[in-house]
């Protein structure tokens, strides 16, 4: 098998061709690292490539099949790892100057579960500075560019996960999910991305952006990959309080049975407020288009409202502030990272003040400035309260919705990926990006993102990937993967192949 | 600007106190507040820590079940009511020696709340309220190199050592006392030394305050009769009981000073130090700040299950005042005894004594007296020596059935401590046994008084006081197994002189 087909295989096809032993874990790694090093130079979704370690942790896979050893489901398949997850002795940034340099002396509970499934660590990859964007604009180190349109966006905050599986460099990426950092990016490179529910991976060395709604997530180009990477992550972490001590329900046995297409009897809500005005048309061609496929793949359709999603952006940008303000103000010059002006001669509250400013990216000042202001005494229940309060009515709209529906639908996103730069100088069209994603997010419900079709934004001659939402009551994550399976299933039957094979060629014609 | 102080009376003619008590105790928990990481104390600096406790980017807490239980069981003992629903809280400031740049406290859920403590001071019963108690992590220790004083100021470059930072802390705060009058110094001691002893006796702390283990801010206002409360101030550094009250005595002089000169007392925290007994300006607190209080996102809130409060309540030890009154009622103490007890730290050892059989009387004589003595000398607690309630019980014993005298108890009790063996051992190895036997005694009676014809003189003129060398003579003769009353009886008889 060549290079390029491994490259090509999804996570569960090179776990096959591993266990067989038609193909080693090392030819695979080095497979893709050589893709990295081929394409990269275009997407830059690696901030750091550890092709020592991934050569290493490959050559453990093969020594241990050799030895008869048991491998796991995605043994010996590579991954991308946002930055945001510590991993011991490999630099983490955060996307920020402020980590520049800091190698963590632990790994996190899902970097340890991914080693312990015999996953393949290629490096780290990039995001928007602490998890803060939609575009991976706000990267300290540049941003990630598209593998559909090398001019446009791959979506963020996880953009250098969704680029690097749209860009074969990696059959799977692990994203984070604050308000839709996996989801849409997962929709703006029309590859699959999952929040799970909250509670439902560990937080355990996720470098903390908003405490109360980060979850780490799959990101693959197919649901069944997708589901077995969250099997590998997912399940109670005791070093995590908020972890859920339930068993992580069967996924991937969800994604094989939504995949025979059978949605018989499901109720299928669409959600009112997640559409309409402020759409582009073509997304919203593609919904519509998504929600016909699941009435025809037996679904029930009914239209439900959910009137507080309305208030989620707003609520959304009092919380995940408000908890910034607080999870960044350890980064001081102190202990690690960046240290300005430390010149003998200043006080320290100068020289942490001088780090902040270098060490910080404006959308990340622009949060703690906010945070801090909607926290402060006599501002805290006008604001952080009020949107507590708005976060319960929101999870109320779910839970009525639930009543009389299995899952609820909606684009992943308001529009497909927009051109680097068109949305930096305006915070609220670049916030708008998320209004489908934050519901979700501030309920801790599980959802995920599913390329449904393929639009042109206007003025543009690329079609674009679009994405649809399946959002889940709490635990019901397995639910995602089912519908999410059915659709891909049907739409690659009916397209004739699956939508990453869409994107042009990288590094010949560009 | 020096002040010059008025007297603690010129103070109380024109002024009263209100006191308040923030008394910080470390939790004697194997490990940390939100972490695996030993405690102990005195451990190389930053040998203690891990990326949770370190505030580590990614880690995240975990809260310790001991702690949270240790810290109900203080609140019960404190009479408060246990929250049955509560948060820990972010407490925002930035400070070099919090690693993450907020506390993990708790703000408006304390896990315990409105309980109250009774004291007795110069026999007036005192309760003082108790407003809250909540759980809390503690900070890293910093230290200040290069300045002369220690403190920051003129400091070239400070270090921090995080062993302590994440230590589980539980704050008691009392609501504010008023009424006390000129005792208000001596109510303050008496409750940091009563809340040390339930924390002992509970099990919760070892309560060291010379260690920080129990650490207290005194809080203090001044207020002209009839008038509203005045000012405040918080003096924080007070690490003895005998601080405790030093602190709110200099306070209430310094503030009238103050208020008599027709100035204002500024609301603000202030150092003690123990040397001067004097406290000095530290941070105003005029511009309060803000602390930005919210919900601790990362951890779960405490749901303390109502039975098992209750089976915390019924399993807690019998209480510092409820044993003091059954031991006065026990050994038949009044207050005073039971204090002078108290602060020798004997009364354990007085009940125990009595209980191995020993009149309480001489139980008491002993422990506050010749042990109490020796305890002193070697720089320990009475408790710590090495002998027991029932040893002593047992030279008393001795003694009141004719074996030992006193003198010849005091050798035995010096060669239990030396050696480590019971009295019973001692008498036998060093034939220490009360001669008493006149007959064998003349021999040597005989011998001192020929020995000491200038003595004799002075005794046969009337200076019967003057038998003493004699009497020592006998007794160096006879290895100190006479009883020194019947030598001298003897010594008397033999010279024909009235004892």
């Amino acid at each position: 098998m060549s290079a390029a087909e491994l490259t090509r295989l999804p996570a569960a096809g090179i776990a096959a061709v591993v266990a067989s032993g038609e193909v080693s874990a090392v030819e695979v790694a080095q497979a893709h690292l050589d893709r990295i090093s081929a394409v990269d130079s275009q997407v830059h979704a690696f901030l750091h490539v550890d092709a020592d370690g991934a050569l290493a942790a490959a050559k453990a896979v093969d020594d241990k099949r050799a030895a008869g050893e048991p491998l796991g489901p995605l043994a010996g398949v590579p991954l991308a790892l946002k930055d945001v997850i510590v991993t011991k002795g490999i630099p983490t940034t955060c996307g920020s100057k402020i980590l520049q340099g800091w190698v963590p002396p632990y790994d996190a509970t899902v970097t340890a579960r991914l080693k312990d499934a015999g996953i393949v660590i290629l490096g780290k990859v990039n995001m928007d500075e602490f998890a803060m964007g939609s575009s991976t604009e706000n990267s300290a180190y540049g941003p990630t560019r598209n593998p559909w349109d090398l001019s446009r966006v791959p979506g963020g905050s996880s953009g250098g996960s969704s680029a690097s599986v749209a860009a074969f460099e990696a059959p799977l990426a692990i994203g984070t999910d604050t308000g839709g950092s996996t989801r849409q990016p997962a929709a703006a490179t029309g590859v699959v991305g999952h929040k799970p529910t909250y509670g439902g991976v560990s937080r355990y060395g996720l470098v903390a952006f908003s405490s109360s709604l980060d979850q780490a997530g799959p990101l693959a180009r197919t649901v069944l990959d997708a589901a077995l990477l969250h099997e590998a992550i997912g399940g109670h972490d005791p070093l995590d309080s908020t972890s859920i001590d339930v068993p992580v329900p069967a996924l991937a046995a969800a994604a094989r049975t939504g995949a025979t297409g059978d949605l018989d009897g499901l109720r299928v809500g669409v959600v009112r407020e997640l559409g309409g005005e402020g759409y582009e048309a073509g997304v919203l061609e593609s919904f519509q288009q998504a929600v016909a496929l699941l009435k025809e793949l037996g679904a029930e359709i009914t239209e439900v409202s959910c009137p507080h999603f309305d208030y989620a952006l707003p609520a959304y940008y009092l919380i995940t502030p408000s908890e910034c303000s607080s999870n960044l103000a350890r980064f001081d010059a102190v202990r690690y990272g960046l240290r300005v002006g430390d010149d003998g001669a200043r006080a320290l509250e100068e020289v942490m003040s001088l780090t902040r400013d270098a060490g910080f990216g404006p959308e990340v000042k622009r949060r703690i400035i906010l945070g801090t202001y909607a926290l402060s005494s006599g501002y805290y229940d006008a604001y952080y309260g009020q949107a507590q309060k708005v976060r319960t009515l929101i999870s109320r709209d779910f839970a009525v919705a639930y009543e009389r529906c299995d899952v609820l639908v909606s684009p992943t996103s308001p529009f497909v990926a927009f051109k680097i730069g068109e949305r930096t100088a305006d915070p609220l069209a670049m916030y708008a990006s998320d209004l489908c994603t934050l519901p979700a997010s501030l309920a801790g419900v599980p959802a995920i993102s599913v390329p449904c079709g393929l639009s042109t934004a206007p003025g543009s001659a690329t079609p674009l990937p679009v994405g649809l939402q399946i959002m889940a009551p709490a635990l019901a994550d397995d639910r995602c993967y089912r519908v999410a399976a059915a659709v891909e299933a049907a739409l690659d039957a009916r397209r004739g192949h699956p939508f990453p094979t869409d994107a042009p060629e990288l590094g010949h014609t560009q | 600007m020096t002040l010059a102080l008025p007297s603690f009376d010129e103070v109380l003619s024109r002024y009263e106190p209100v006191l308040g008590l923030e008394t910080h105790v470390e939790l004697g928990t194997a490990s940390k507040m939100f972490c695996g990481c030993a405690t102990t104390f005195g451990a190389a600096p930053n040998t203690q820590v891990c990326p949770v406790c370190l505030g580590l980017p990614g880690s995240l807490p975990v809260a310790n079940a001991a702690a949270i239980e240790h810290t109900i069981r203080l609140g019960l003992a404190l009479s408060c009511s246990i929250s049955p629903w509560c948060r820990f809280a972010r407490k925002n400031y930035f400070y070099p020696d919090m690693p993450k740049n907020f506390q993990i406290s708790q703000y408006d859920e304390p896990l315990c709340s409105d309980g109250h403590l009774d004291i007795e001071v110069a026999g007036q019963p005192y309760r003082i309220g108790i407003e809250r108690v909540h759980l809390e992590e503690d900070t890293g220790k910093s230290s200040h190199i290069g300045g002369s004083t220690g403190r920051i100021h003129g400091a070239t470059h400070s270090l921090v050592d995080y062993n302590r930072a994440g230590i589980p802390l539980v704050e008691v705060v009392t609501r504010p006392l008023s009424g006390a009058g000129a005792l208000a110094p001596e109510v303050a001691r008496a409750y940091v030394s009563e809340l040390r002893e339930i924390c002992r006796v509970l099990g919760v702390s070892d309560v060291r305050m010379e260690q920080g283990s129990l650490r207290c801010d005194v809080n203090v206002s001044l207020n002209r009769p009839g008038e509203g409360w005045g000012t405040r101030t918080e003096t924080k550094n007070v690490n003895s009981l005998r601080s405790v009250e030093r602190a709110v005595r200099f306070e209430m002089c310094r503030q009238a000073a103050v208020l008599d000169s027709g100035g204002r007392v500024i609301q603000e925290t202030r150092h003690f130090h123990e040397e001067t007994g004097t406290t000095t300006s530290g941070r105003s607190k005029e511009e309060a700040t803000d602390y930005r209080y919210f919900p601790e996102p990362d951890l779960v809130p405490i749901a303390p299950d109502a039975e098992w409060v209750e089976r915390l309540r019924a399993a807690l030890p019998e209480l510092p005042a409820a044993r003091r009154a059954r031991l006065a009622a026990e050994l038949g103490a009044d207050p005073k005894d039971m204090r002078a007890m108290a602060n020798a730290g004997v009364t354990d050892l007085v009940a125990e004594t009595a209980a191995a059989g020993a009149p309480v009387e001489q139980a008491r004589k002993w422990w506050l007296g010749y042990l109490a003595q020796q305890a002193n000398a070697a720089e320990i607690s009475p408790a710590e020596l090495g002998i027991t309630p029932v040893q002593v019980a047992r030279v008393i014993a001795l003694v009141a059935d004719g074996t030992l005298s006193d003198g010849l108890a005091r050798q035995v009790v010096d060669g239990v401590l030396e050696a480590g063996r019971s009295p019973d051992e001692i008498v036998a190895e060093r034939a220490l046994r009360t001669v008493s036997d006149t007959g064998a005694l003349g021999a040597a009676v005989d011998q001192a008084i020929a020995a000491q014809p200038d003595v004799v003189a002075k005794i046969r003129g009337g200076k019967v006081q003057a038998v003493g060398p004699i009497v020592g003579a006998v007794m160096k003769a006879t290895r100190g197994q006479a009883d020194a009353a019947v030598v001298r009886a003897l010594v008397l008889e033999r010279l024909g002189v009235e004892s």
